[in-house]
């Protein structure tokens, strides 16, 4: 079992479908193949042990997934928005490599003896010869095909493996061989280092689907180019969707997006109010909303169209509810809720959220695999499943905040903060509290012009949640802090909070 | 000779293009044919003068599944040929596309 097997079996059964579209280069299904085997002649000679990339997206990078996987040596795309000390480090652990980069990234590189680095103009246009004798792909299932390092906030970045295994069952479980139509397209704005860029190459490829990259993300650029390749799918993190939403409420504009019929999110918490607002400003689209982490090969738990509509329209409470879940497990997982301990929880019991299924690797490198005895791998994500198996997330476990021995989620809280009008975001931590051990902070951003007291905000929370959820301390911020990918970053609100005065309970 | 189905394992037709890969299959041995003839796993290469069964001739088609009754064995055609797909004496069947929400 090999990865390469998704690009052969594309390229066999439609060699002429465009495979990916990058400003005025237009690449075939038939072509990316090729361009992957040459580029794996050239990565067997040089006797290198990984495929790196320094990159935005570009067809460099489906084409370096594949070459990577022809030639039996891990892809490892690095992030080019850290400093150039930590991507020296990162290349100094996947050494000997053949590196692809370019431009202002290829200039943050220190030469190493042991990096081969390609400029990607190069890489792209390898010689016809080198892909001459190269043997068949591996077929080890248990063969390291992607290597992810984690953005961890504390301690050297962790390095997740995807095997040939895990990847496969992902996409043999979640997507069906060509299940595009031929003019199908998907826009691509996540960077080819996270997760979800390496699962979007290959679910496209294996749906034999037009991929449209963009190597950034602005509202405009996203709007033209979801007009100019007529795209039919997209995927978002929730920031993106949120600030398109923006753009085009700000500019009075029109969606006129009449190709697209799909829009996936994922990658972070979306703001209730936020896909509230998406739903009605493209109304003839299917939502889905997709959770998923590097560890388990992406997409674990999905809420599909069908189920955003259902919630929309429901009068019962319970299923309105659902718009804010993530979903039910694919059908190519099982999840469930464990205690601190480990022991199973029911329905509406929130707890620890535990995934299982071929996808899931749960396994870094040099630390082995945080799989338990049965295989379940632990998230680190506290939810709970409702009576249908609709999963709620109540954030990241370290996240949540512990009052007096209750359980506090952020998440629940900061929605009610966004349904005041005056309120654009906000943000909800742990804060130090002499009394109950943690209290409720809440840094919120006003919307321009509005105006809102922490006292009224104290009675919303007070009003429709209960009076423990009464953030305590309220500050009002320009703007919060957020990673490039659009997550709120909690540790640099928590630690604001913690140089602050503990603050008296209210 | 029966052979065990390892879930990601791949599967040659001795006389023809056909590729299988293994879904699912719950342990144990199984006859696994293609176009008359066992199948080939791993470097196993097809015997001499193997010839294509016109009997066993319905042909397999990229991408789609085969199952058996129970779809308790899943089988990926990951390259079509010629040749029928046969499990313990038994046609298997082209397991019915599901409409999967694309989330990526």
């Amino acid at each position: 079992m090999n990865i390469a097997t998704i690009l052969d079996m594309a390229a066999e059964a439609f060699g002429d479908r465009i495979a990916v579209v990058s400003g005025s280069t237009r690449m075939t299904y038939a072509e990316l193949r090729a361009a992957a085997q040459r580029a794996a002649g050239a990565i067997r000679a040089s006797k290198a042990s990984y495929v790196a990339l320094l990159d935005v997206n570009t067809p460099a990078a489906p084409v370096a997934i594949f070459a990577a996987a022809y030639a039996g040596v891990p892809y490892v795309p690095l992030n080019y928005r850290l400093t150039k000390a930590e991507i020296n480090e990162l290349v100094e652990r996947v050494a000997p490599a053949y590196l692809v980069s370019s431009g202002d990234y290829r200039a943050l590189l220190e030469p190493r003896a042991d990096i081969q680095v390609v400029d990607r103009a190069d890489f792209l246009n390898l010689p016809e010869s080198l892909a001459e004798g190269v043997p068949e792909p591996g077929d080890d299932p248990r063969a390291v095909a992607v290597q992810l390092f984690t953005s961890g906030t504390t301690g050297k970045p962790k390095a997740a493996i995807l095997r040939h295994e895990n990847l496969m069952s992902y996409i043999v479980g979640t997507v069906e061989f060509a299940a595009a139509e031929e003019d199908d397209a998907i826009v691509v704005t996540v960077p080819p280092y996270h997760i979800a860029g390496i699962s979007s190459a290959l679910s496209s490829t294996y749906a034999c689907r037009r991929m449209v990259q963009l190597d950034g993300f602005d509202a405009r650029s996203w709007l033209e180019a979801c007009r100019s390749e007529n795209v039919s799918n997209a995927f978002l993190v929730p920031t993106m969707l949120s600030r398109i939403v923006d753009h085009l409420s700000e500019q009075g504009e029109g969606a006129r997006l009449p190709a697209l019929r799909s829009i996936a999110y994922g990658g972070g918490k979306m703001p209730l109010s936020a896909i509230q607002r998406a739903m009605s400003l493209f109304p003839q689209v299917d939502f889905t909303n997709a959770y998923g982490l590097t560890e388990t090969s992406s997409t674990v738990a999905v809420l599909g169209p069908d189920d955003h509509r259902a919630a929309a329209a429901s009068e019962d409470p319970l299923v309105r509810k659902r718009l804010s879940s993530v979903g039910k497990a694919t059908g190519a997982v099982e999840i469930a809720i464990r205690d601190e301990d480990g022991k199973p929880l029911a329905a509406n019991q929130p707890g620890l959220v535990f995934v299982r299924g071929g996808q899931v690797s749960g396994e870094y490198l040099s630390l082995g695999s945080a799989l338990d005895a049965d295989g379940w791998f632990s998230t680190r994500d506290r939810g709970y499943l409702d009576d249908e198996g609709f999963l709620f997330l109540e954030g990241r476990a370290d996240d949540v905040i512990v009052r007096g021995g209750e359980n506090i989620s952020p998440g629940e809280i900061e929605d009610v903060l966004l349904s005041h009008p005056a309120v654009a975001d906000a943000a909800v931590v742990a804060v130090p509290d002499e009394q109950w051990g943690e209290g409720v902070g809440a840094a919120v951003v006003l919307k321009e012009n509005a105006k809102a007291s922490v006292a009224e905000l104290q009675e919303l929370v007070k009003q429709r949640l209960r009076s423990s959820r009464v953030p305590q301390a309220i500050v009002f911020r320009d703007a919060l802090p957020y990673n490039e990918l659009g997550k709120v970053l909690r540790r640099v609100i928590r630690q604001e909070f913690a140089e602050a005065q503990p603050t008296a309970s209210a | 000779m029966a052979v065990a189905l390892k879930a990601g394992a791949k599967l040659k037709s001795a006389v023809c293009d056909t590729q299988l890969m293994v879904v699912k299959a719950p342990a144990g041995e199984y006859d696994i044919r293609c176009g008359g003839l066992e199948m080939l796993a791993g470097t196993a290469t097809a015997p001499e003068g193997a010839q294509l069964d016109p009997a066993q001739a319905e042909g397999t088609l990229i991408g789609k599944r085969y199952v058996d009754a129970e779809e308790k064995v899943e089988l990926l055609c990951t390259k079509g040929g010629k040749g029928s797909v046969v499990l313990n004496g038994v046609a298997m069947s082209i397991k019915q596309a599901k409409q999967l929400p694309s989330s990526d």
